[in-house]
């Protein structure tokens, strides 16, 4: 029902879905006009409570694009605004009129910039090509939102998504969600990153990296963005490390720029490049993943760990989310808000754990306040890392709101 | 007998307790309008059928007769009539389209329909009411008869009654059936009649009580006909004039479903876990408490967090209600509640579970939910879980119109329910853009001082008038918000609707439990 989108002809272009199975999106046909002005048709399932909303919405689009004469059928299956204009755009560019223009949607207030060492257990999966999962998103508490460009999108519908993930960056509140855009893998992600960097992602993952040039060249078209929209927070990077080479690398690819916050694996395509089968234990992928915390922690930026892709068996991924924290990675990719709660239990640190820790700080706080300059709990001394790692664990518990 | 008024005569209206106008005539009959939620005192004797005497019927107590149109004939089918069925077969049922189809067939004219719900299936029913057979319908229009209704083209007045009130009205004599034809999963030739054993079984029959005791004539239609004595007899035979056996009575694969279906939707899995918390919050959830919650996708899947929960708390129900479903059957198997009381079976786990354990009871809108009568269960019940199509500012909600004015749902037991401890509305704050949190709801199902909390998956909001609630809650992580505060960020992100345009036209009236008038459904222009 359905219908994949594309060009039709230089002077035509479709976006967007409608059918019966189709939920919040809404599907545009454009056919540019030599003259006559525009003219709209509308069908839309929520017409007698938004109909006139999406007409004047429409021409108000459609004016910001510049477009003076088309033809334009609506069919919409109850798509919020920011989604009716990002398809309106992608089918007026596809019909090959104003290019180079946006129409942007109104502006949700920016969220505070994200810290590099943020609580990152936890990244939900949201396809670039599907809206309706955008606004209940942060509901689930995700550490963060992730917006794909990448494998979740058709390779006919980059075009379209882009606009909708700037759409959406701009226009839609995910609470205290970090916001990530997984771009496509280089050179088709730096167009990703022209349509998007405006709106101020929180990061960027940049996929099947393997040299650290990618993330220089990356990093460049980053800054010379914000400096041309005049954006001053930083904007993370998260390289993904995908291939026997990418993994070698690791080291050199997380110090390649001070914006890289963590790195993190595909392990569909790090198992397919070493012609290998991947397990549920995941045996075959152990070196790679412990280089990956190796190299992140010598570079002092996060290890995250990848997604687990059976959505139905909690239990499993329980397990492995718990042997992914023992490895040292500090969060992982879901792809069904189902996992996140899994997940963010088993990266919450154990209550000995965090009693020991809370221990350590208080022998600490205490030997400071004394001016001494040596940490001793009961008879035993504490050396200095201890500390610092019981200081993170603690800060962290908080943070996860494990303690008070 | 229903007078044939025509709606297009001038309409005289009344502003109720709730300030809704409604008719003051409908069908021809006076009505009261709704005075306040117990204010109306009901005068006078309940309504009783003609003296019979068993020298009119057969002495072996075989009184079957070929088919259903001999039987109708029998019992003296004339025109302005009205005939009655029950829902129990729901989408499934073949015997209400029979039973219309043999009176169209005698040739008589403008019938009442008195279902106790119509159903998708029964859209025929339209051709019936162009061509006169049927004059118009009161009980509840689901989908394609309720659109035909509000776009006024049925000739007399829908009337939307709840089950509670099906049954006050016909016990209380507002509504006179001449002829009640009750489909039976399993018969004896007495009429004698069973809902839980048979190829077509449904569960309970409760729905068909009141038209079994108070119709002039009863006609009992079945597929599986037993020798006497059919046991359980949910109905009596006693009530019974004639017994008609057909191949069929309905499609069993709507009848019940196999497998009643969870929610997968994430966010609607938040509004059902939301829910299970608040009552363990609040201590609702305690040893020998009772709930009631419904079919939908929402009300099942807090059914299971809330067992869960119950696991967890070594808590124990003394009863739930039911429509009962697999997911209820488990309670009472795990030994996490001591009885169903079932009002309707919506699976086959359901049915089999009524047929094989004596701990789950078959109920009636009598002791359910009758509210002229010496107490119900329904008021009984700490807590229930509703949904709704519409809520507003002061809590009033609506369940049978969309916020287009089109009626697509019957009340159901929906608002005898709301007489719990506490009812809760469990709903999404918005579908398809459209908000489900509104200034002011399209028809009045239920007065907002009965309900006592909605939960979204945007956060919880509880009725001022709960300051109980209120305070149970106090010091929770439960997302506790002004349902102004949940109103204005929905529309945010939808955008404020346009309020659709009705027309002065009453289509259809809901009445209260009480049988006052508490809106009008009007006319969609």
């Amino acid at each position: 029902m359905s219908s994949v989108t594309e060009k039709i002809s230089a002077h035509s272009g479709e976006a967007g879905h409608w059918g019966k199975e189709v939920r919040s999106d809404v599907h545009v046909a454009f056919q540019a006009q030599a003259s006559g002005g525009i003219e709209i048709s509308l069908e839309s399932r929520v017409a007698s409570y938004y109909g006139a909303a999406i007409m004047d919405q429409a021409r108000e689009v459609l004016d910001e694009l510049g477009v003076k004469h088309a033809r334009v059928a609506i069919h919409d299956e109850g798509a919020l605004p920011f989604i009716i204009a990002s398809r309106i755009e992608a089918a007026a560019r596809r019909s090959g009129i104003a290019l180079g223009k946006r129409s942007l949607p109104q502006q949700h207030p920016l969220p505070p910039p994200s810290q590099k060492d943020r609580l990152r257990r936890s990244r939900l999966y949201l396809p670039g090509s599907e809206p309706k999962y955008y606004i209940n998103a942060f509901l689930h508490a995700p550490d963060a939102v992730i917006l794909d460009l990448e494998d979740s999108v058709h390779p006919g519908e980059k075009d379209a998504a882009r606009i909708l993930v700037r759409n959406t960056l701009r226009a839609v509140d995910f609470g205290s969600c970090e916001r990530m855009v997984r771009i496509n893998q280089l050179p088709l992600g730096l167009e990703d990153l022209a349509e998007i960097v405006g709106e101020s992602p929180d990061l960027i993952l940049i996929p099947k990296v393997e040299e650290p040039e990618q993330i220089r060249e990356a990093d460049r078209m980053i800054s010379d963005i914000k400096a041309r929209t005049g954006i001053i927070r930083t904007i993370w990077i998260m390289p993904i490390l995908e291939s026997a080479l990418g993994i070698e690398n690791a080291f050199e690819v997380a110090t390649a720029s001070e914006n890289v916050a963590a790195l993190t694996i595909g392990l569909e395509d790090y198992t397919a490049d070493l012609g290998v089968v991947k397990t549920t234990e995941g045996r075959e992928t152990q070196y790679a993943r412990s280089r990956i915390v190796n190299a992140a922690r010598a570079a002092g930026v996060q290890a995250i760990d990848s997604v687990f892709s059976d959505v139905a068996d909690m239990e499993a991924l329980r397990q492995w989310a718990e042997a992914s924290r023992a490895l040292g990675f500090e969060g992982m990719g879901c792809i069904h808000p189902g996992q996140i709660r899994v997940v963010h239990k088993a990266f919450q640190p154990p209550a000995v754990e965090i009693e020991k820790a809370r221990k350590v700080v208080a022998a600490f706080e205490d030997a400071q306040s004394r001016g001494l300059a040596v940490v001793s709990l009961g008879s035993k001394m504490i050396d200095p890392p201890v500390v610092q790692r019981a200081l993170k664990l603690v800060e962290r518990s908080r943070a996860m709101g494990v303690i008070s | 007998m229903s007078v044939s008024v025509s709606i297009k005569d001038r309409v005289e209206l009344a502003h109720n307790q709730a300030g809704r106008a409604v008719p003051t005539m409908v069908n021809g009959k006076p009505q009261t309008p709704f005075l306040g939620v117990g204010r109306y005192q009901p005068r006078g004797r309940k309504a009783a059928p003609a003296i019979t005497s068993n020298k009119d019927y057969p002495e072996n107590g075989d009184k079957r007769v070929p088919d259903l149109e001999t039987a109708l004939h029998k019992c003296g089918l004339s025109d302005g009539m009205v005939i009655s069925n029950h829902h129990h077969l729901r989408d499934g049922d073949k015997v209400a389209l029979m039973m219309l189809e043999a009176a169209a067939k005698i040739g008589v004219k403008d019938l009442m329909w008195f279902p106790s719900a119509s159903f998708p299936s029964q859209k025929s029913a339209i051709q019936l009411m162009e061509n006169g057979i049927i004059h118009h319908i009161e009980g509840s229009m689901n989908g394609p008869l309720g659109d035909y209704c509000t776009q006024g083209k049925m000739r007399g007045v829908g009337v939307l009654r709840s089950h509670g009130g099906r049954y006050q009205a016909i016990q209380d004599g507002e509504v006179h059936i001449d002829i009640a034809v009750i489909a039976a999963p399993t018969a004896d030739f007495f009429g004698n009649a069973d809902g839980s054993h048979g190829k077509s079984a449904c569960g309970s029959l409760g729905f068909a009580l009141a038209d079994s005791i108070y119709a002039d004539r009863v006609i009992v239609v079945t597929d599986n006909l037993v020798p006497f004595p059919c046991v359980p007899w949910q109905i009596q035979g006693n009530n019974v004039d004639f017994v008609v056996e057909v191949e069929s009575i309905g499609d069993p694969a709507k009848i019940v479903s196999g497998t009643t279906q969870i929610t997968r939707s994430p966010d609607r899995l938040r509004i059902a876990e939301l829910v299970a918390q608040f009552l363990r919050t609040t201590g609702i959830m305690k040893n020998g408490f009772s709930f009631q919650a419904g079919a939908g996708g929402i009300a099942l899947a807090f059914v299971q967090y809330l067992k869960h929960m119950m696991k967890e708390d070594g808590v124990k129900a003394r009863f739930v209600r039911g429509g009962s479903t697999k997911f209820l059957v488990e309670l009472l198997d795990e030994g996490l509640t001591d009885y169903i009381l079932d009002g309707q079976t919506f699976d086959l786990d359901g049915v089999k579970s009524m047929a094989n354990d004596p701990r789950h009871v078959a109920t009636s809108p009598f002791t359910s939910y009758n509210y002229h009568g010496k107490g119900n269960f329904a008021s009984l019940v700490d807590a229930v879980v509703l949904g709704a199509t519409e809520v507003d500012m002061n809590f009033n909600a609506n369940v049978v119109t969309h916020s287009d004015g089109r009626l697509l749902h019957g009340i159901g037991g929906w608002q005898n329910c709301l007489f719990a401890g506490c009812t809760i509305l469990a709903l999404p704050s918005f579908r398809d853009r459209i908000p489900v949190i509104v200034d002011d709801v399209t028809t009045m199902t239920g007065p907002g001082e009965m309900i006592d909390v909605i939960v979204t998956e945007r956060g919880i909001a509880i009725n001022p008038l709960r300051t109980d609630l209120i305070d149970a809650v106090k010091g929770s992580k439960l997302p506790v918000r002004p349902i102004q505060d949940i109103k204005a960020e929905v529309e945010r992100i939808c955008g404020k609707p346009a309020r659709p345009k009705l027309g002065d036209r009453p289509c259809a009236v809901v009445k209260w439990v009480d049988g006052t008038v508490l809106d009008t459904v009007w006319q969609v222009s």
